[in-house]
């Protein structure tokens, strides 16, 4: 059965070795400072004892105030599962470092959240639009499109 | 990790060519092209000439409808399975799927249209040779279905290609399929030829304007 | 003297003859040997996640099935999972029995698809692809004695099934257990050591395991690379560790191991199906659950392994009757990422091929 680690227990791994980068403890996800997710997300990756070393999917979610980009880990070695966040409060040119270099499965993913949210990600080798059309205004699953 | 491009083309250049048209194309389809129903005042004019001509192209033709391949969708998959051993469409001469639109006389849309595959089925309409039909089938062929009112959908066939015959279901089973085509050979069995020869000064003109036109084409 | 060539490209369009749905590649070729390939899809895209922010929970779930469209019970499990996982709900033994059982029939039916579209692509004409849905015309008159429909059965509800099964499902039901396993003898019997399929397939387009785990593949064609990996060992979901069936793996990771992985999965689904036909209670078929139900406040995330894949749906409630978001990881999509390392090198007949053992569905894909 894939355990899934609580908010806090990620928390305590984490702290210890990025101090004062943690915004928020929920009890499932963990959230991080978007400009130090990819040193967080290599550690999780690369430490034996989190070894996450397969991304089950990235997903981005409009909040009024601010997008949330929740990204959700498994270590198949382990068997157990996290939920990591993060948050980009600038509405007009959002942007977040890519993973694609640590697991490549996000290489279409981020395409998409770039297409019909607009977030742009840092590094990632071929940022465009995947789904719509070059030249479609817009980005449609933002709440205030339309 | 970098991607080496190989290709020789620019990606950006041949997507953004692509964008303007689908932008050009959605500002033309604001309005659903009209209905083909010229056959429905028919009966009434009929040359008793051309009646037995008529009566004979008419039979060959919709004995042999050949379906062009235009498949998005779900509602492909029960063309398929009409396709298939148990509801055969073969016993109606419509076994062969082609995959030409040269050679094709019936498109049979099946699936959802949106405005990113628009340019590409209004351009194997085009290729089609005439005489050719439009089955629109399924609710997202007919309004857009369940998906009307999405952002990326057209809102039915008959926006970008004139439709003959509409079938609603979805999908609808392969028996309501072979009853939209019974219908289609039923339109087609009331259509009439129009055999219109050009005169002989005609003939000769419009080879002396290709003849002009090929010396401005070509090279040497 | 030597022969100057330049590569080209071609355009392998949107509309082509094999059954796959709207995708493109645009293909850079030198010669016949591929160079270059950049696949384009968006075709088929509908907004479906907008869509899903418009309308009550409930009223979501046809909307799911139009995901994977060839595997619409699974879709309908995916996502009614993931409510119940948010809302805290319970359900009935007897649902939970029947669940399992239609989701087995709905993966045998998608790899009788998946293996007959890749014979087509092989070359193979209609021949195997006819055989196979002679098969599934069984499997789809089986849904549609239970829920009236042939190929988008709107079937789940949130806290169990819709409806219950009629009393000549289970007779009938067990009769087509009894003769399945024949035919797939038969496929195999036809296929397995037939020479112009090895000659296609065996090694051709192989997709090594750090690269299958790298690109976070799932599904067949993560395992016909070597990983042992299946949600329904690794993370049971619903009632799927009361019974007994094998993973099957392949070790090379090329085409002919995910079309034998396809095969043996559908042997083991008969017998998940047969032991649950053994042990299904009496009982009620849906839980107590409010007409326009409103989960408390939260998220969650459920994944199953469907035939092509691991397909999850993340919610996020704010307590009304209509979710604020719901994302679909859509297996489909995640497992062409890789697409342009395993064709490259390959002549172009030999990127049909490929293109059809990773078995996509276009609805999913572009969502």
């Amino acid at each position: 059965m894939t355990v899934s680690l609580a908010g806090p227990e990620i928390a305590k791994q984490i702290a210890e070795r990025f101090p004062e980068i943690i915004s928020e403890i929920s009890d499932q996800a963990v959230v991080v400072k978007s400009k130090s997710l990819f040193e967080v997300a290599e550690y999780l990756k690369s430490s034996p004892e989190l070894s996450c070393d397969y991304l089950n999917y990235i997903a981005a979610t409009d909040y009024y105030d601010y997008f949330e980009i929740v990204y959700q880990l498994t270590s198949r070695k382990h068997n157990h599962s996290l939920m990591l966040k993060t948050r980009c409060y600038d509405r007009s040119q959002p942007a977040v470092p890519s993973v694609v270099s640590l697991w490549r499965g996000a290489d279409f993913q981020e395409r998409e959240i770039y297409d019909l949210m607009g977030i742009t990600f840092t590094g990632h080798p071929n940022l465009k639009r995947i789904f719509l059309w070059e030249g479609f205004e817009g980005y449609p699953l933002r709440k205030d499109y339309l | 990790m970098e991607i080496e491009k190989l290709s020789i083309y620019s990606a950006i250049e041949l997507d953004k060519a692509e964008g303007e048209a689908i932008e050009i194309l959605k500002e033309h389809s604001q309005e659903p092209i009209p209905d083909r129903d010229r056959w429905l005042g028919e009966e009434l004019q009929r040359n008793i000439l051309l009646t037995t001509v008529d009566t004979i192209i008419n039979w060959a033709q919709r004995s042999s409808l050949w379906p062009a391949i235009c498949f998005p969708a779900c509602c492909a998959f029960e063309l398929i399975a009409a396709n298939a051993s148990r509801f055969d469409l073969s016993r109606f001469g419509m076994e062969i799927l082609r995959a030409s639109p040269r050679q094709a006389d019936l498109m049979i849309t099946a699936g959802t249209l949106t405005w990113k595959m628009a340019p590409q089925v209004r351009r194997i309409y085009d290729q089609m040779a005439e005489p050719k039909w439009v089955i629109a089938m399924g609710a997202c062929g007919i309004s857009g279905g369940i998906f009307r009112s999405s952002y990326a959908v057209v809102p039915g066939y008959n926006r970008i290609v004139p439709v003959d015959v509409y079938i609603p279901g979805c999908p609808p089973r392969p028996e309501a399929l072979i009853y939209g085509i019974r219908m289609l050979h039923q339109k087609i069995s009331k259509e009439h030829t129009d055999i219109v020869l050009p005169s002989p000064t005609d003939v000769v003109n419009k080879g002396r304007e290709l003849l002009d036109k090929a010396k401005d084409l070509s090279p040497f | 003297m030597a022969l100057k060539t330049e590569p080209f490209m071609l355009n392998i369009g949107p509309v082509h003859p094999s059954t796959h749905g709207v995708f493109r590649m645009r293909a850079t070729l030198d010669g016949e040997v591929i160079v270059d390939i950049e696949p384009v899809f968006g075709y088929l895209h509908r907004g479906v996640e907008n869509l899903a922010e418009e309308r009550t929970y409930t009223g979501i779930i046809p909307l799911t099935d139009r995901l994977d469209y060839l595997a619409s019970m699974s879709n309908n499990l995916a996502y009614v999972l993931a409510v119940e996982k948010l809302a805290n709900i319970k359900v009935p033994e007897r649902a939970e029995y029947l669940r399992v059982i239609i989701a087995e029939l709905q993966r045998i039916a998608s790899h009788l698809i998946a293996v007959g579209a890749f014979l087509n692509d092989c070359g193979a004409f209609f021949t195997p692809f006819l055989y196979m849905f002679r098969e599934r015309e069984k499997i789809v008159d089986l849904f549609e004695m239970v829920s009236g429909q042939r190929l988008l059965y709107n079937y789940m509800r949130i806290g169990g099934l819709s409806q219950d099964i009629p009393p000549e499902f289970l007779p009938a039901l067990e009769k087509f257990v009894e003769q399945m396993p024949d035919f797939i003898d038969e496929y195999d019997r036809l296929l397995a050591k037939n020479e112009i399929l090895l000659a296609r397939a065996k090694g051709v387009g192989i997709l090594p395991q750090e690269m299958a785990i790298d690109i976070c593949a799932s599904g067949p064609v993560l395992r016909a690379s070597g990983v042992q990996w299946d949600i329904r060992r690794a993370d049971p979901y619903s009632i799927y560790d009361r019974f007994e069936f094998d993973i099957p793996t392949g070790n090379a990771g090329d085409c002919y191991d995910r079309y034998r992985v396809r095969i043996e999965e559908m042997r083991q689904s008969l017998r998940i199906i047969k032991q649950a036909t053994k042990q299904i209670p009496p009982g009620e078929i849906q839980a107590e659950v409010p007409h326009l139900i409103r989960p408390p406040a939260g998220e969650a995330y459920a994944h199953i392994e469907a035939p092509k894949g691991e397909l999850g749906f993340y919610l996020v409630s704010d307590n009304s009757i209509a979710p604020y978001r719901c994302h679909v990881r859509a297996p489909s999509l995640i497992n062409l990422t890789a697409l342009r390392e395993i064709m490259v090198g390959w002549k172009i007949q030999d990127a049909i091929i490929i293109f059809g053992s990773i078995d996509i569905t276009m609805g999913e894909v572009d969502r």
